[in-house]
């Protein structure tokens, strides 16, 4: 197949496209897809295309299939965005928030694969939205401060640390620390 | 309009600063993927879903300062000519992506261009920090601020377990991209830096070169970059960038005296022929301006020059770029008049700093 842009190099990219619902399929060269801006050779490390092609292979051979299409009823479908499985297995994006919680089943051996074997957060939190969150985070590093104290044997300043925990806990803000001698 | 007054309009002041390992290092970014919660991703959402993206963004953000980032503007992506759109690409404000989209897409813009904003690229925000020569520490922190700034307007999709949330699965959880510009001409010259990516590689960093195709360093420029962004904090993220990039500078450093020491004339002959071509050459491709401009700065770097300044690397690779050179010309280039304008440009700059 030709590249659809400058019918010169072979097609060597299958980009579909959802837009409003509407599917496009596009067939082009590396060259095009990135003057066109359909990939971003600069911005991401590699393209989608090679980091997810293959990924989505081994749990959605069913997609492939011609017969199965999107009016599928058993189909797997976002309530939000209205996504299907099938979509997201192929585009290799999420249509909003909610697919997330649609496709849970699904995405620890994608993000494993994506991620070095990674599939939970544990960096930043939003600081307005999920105070609480932020305060069980704190909780848990404290206590694993705690066991390295311990474990140190640095048993003056793991009772301290203890008394804190327990602040914290018990509904206390982190900043009462007390620092006394 | 001058040349000077004409690069002081192309080049971002930040840029024309220098930062901490300049000699190596051009410049950082920290990219942050953030999104609204019950609004669709932009890849399916309808248009009036995504105004509410961006009217929110204008209504609580337009004509902002924060911090040392004053006078944030939006620039609607369905109002700029094309060719001012490639020059926000140029400048790297905007992805070759956004400048395709028209549709609610734009961009907030710092009046430093040190911060930018996409609005409803890929995802809704991607907001990103630029900083002269590697400071990844406090271009986190200047981000987190930022991002903690625009938290206390947005409600933004988070989950406990995935964190940040975003469209492509590969900038899920922290939604950071960090990533550093390098100058690496001596390991490439000494064909090291092959050798290296590997290893690089398995820290979950990637290294790929600048302004040119696929894997290729045009100008001998190159951007390593963190490549996961789940399950990890920021911090560590920053911290495995930051020892590679050390390590990169330490033996680009190595390498560049090692050059010295053993050949010596070639070098200087390598990075005098150079210069000739760039004083001297009257049609000039942007291929051989990148690689003669790398060799120049080479030059500078290890002393061969004292007249010219470390800036014009950078500045040159931006002012050549087509749509600068045809926003100089103020009209529309042909590749060959593109390639004479090129030509005229380095000239006239090198002319700046001779006089
Ligand atoms: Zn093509
Ligand atoms: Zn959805």
């Amino acid at each position: 197949m030709e590249c659809e842009i400058c019918h010169e190099n072979p097609a060597t990219l299958h980009l579909t496209n959802y837009i409003n619902g509407q599917k496009t399929e596009l067939h082009v060269c590396q060259k095009c897809a990135m003057e066109k801006g359909y990939i971003e050779p600069k911005d991401d490390a590699y393209t989608i295309h090679d980091l997810l092609s293959g990924l989505f292979n081994f749990n959605s051979n069913l997609s492939n299939q011609p017969g199965i299409n999107k009016s599928n009823q058993n189909e797997l479908t976002c309530p939000h965005c209205k996504m299907t499985y099938h979509q997201f297995a192929k585009v290799g994006k999420f249509g909003c928030a909610h697919c997330y919680k649609t496709f849970e089943d699904h995405l620890n051996p994608i993000f494993r694969k994506v991620h070095s074997g990674n599939t939970e957060h544990t960096g930043k939190i939003p600081k307005r939205q999920h105070v609480h969150l932020q305060q069980k985070r704190l909780i848990q590093d404290y206590r694993n401060r705690l066991k390295t104290l311990i474990d140190e044997e640095n048993f003056e300043e793991a009772a301290k640390l203890r008394d804190r925990i327990k602040a914290l806990e018990s509904g206390e803000s982190s900043s009462d620390s007390n620092e006394e001698e | 309009m001058s040349l000077q007054s004409f690069i002081d309009s192309a080049i971002s002041p930040w840029m024309q600063e220098e930062g901490p390992d300049h000699d190596i290092v051009l410049s950082t970014r920290i990219r942050l993927a953030r999104n609204f919660t019950d609004v669709p991703f932009p890849i399916v959402a309808e248009e009036e879903k995504l105004k509410i993206v961006s009217n929110w963004i204008k209504t609580h953000f337009n004509q902002q300062s924060f911090n040392q980032y004053e006078g944030l503007e939006y620039f609607e992506m369905s109002t700029l000519q094309p060719i001012e759109k490639r020059a926000l690409v140029e400048k790297h404000l905007i992805s070759p992506y956004l400048m395709e989209k028209e549709k609610e897409s734009g961009v907030l813009v710092s009046k430093n261009e040190q911060v930018s904003l996409m609005i409803n690229e890929e995802d809704h925000i991607r907001l990103q920090l630029y900083f002269p020569g590697l400071q990844l520490d406090r271009g986190l922190e200047e981000a987190f601020h930022m991002d903690d700034w625009l938290e206390e307007k947005i409600d933004y999709a988070f989950d406990e377990k995935r964190g940040y949330l975003t469209s492509c699965p590969t900038n899920v959880g922290t939604g950071l991209r960090a990533s550093v510009m390098m100058h690496l001409p001596a390991l490439t010259l000494t064909s090291k830096i092959g050798k290296m990516v590997p290893a690089i590689n398995q820290l979950g960093l990637v290294v790929r070169g600048m302004y040119g195709e696929g894997s290729e360093a045009v100008g001998n420029i190159y951007q390593i970059s963190n490549q996961i962004t789940l399950g990890r904090s920021e911090q560590d993220i920053i911290e495995d960038l930051q020892s590679v990039v050390e390590k990169l500078i330490e033996q680009e450093r190595f390498a560049r005296e090692m050059l010295v020491e053993q050949s010596e004339l070639r070098l200087e002959d390598r990075v005098f022929r150079s210069y000739g071509i760039l004083k001297y050459s009257r049609i000039i491709e942007s291929k051989e301006a990148a690689k003669c401009l790398s060799d120049l700065r080479l030059g500078i770097d290890v002393g061969y020059f004292n007249h010219l300044s470390r800036s014009i690397l950078n500045e040159l690779m931006v002012l050549t770029q087509p749509a600068f050179l045809q926003q100089y010309a103020q009209e529309t280039l042909t590749p060959k008049q593109r390639d004479i304008k090129r030509a005229t440009i380095i000239r006239e700059r090198l002319g700046l700093e001779e006089s």
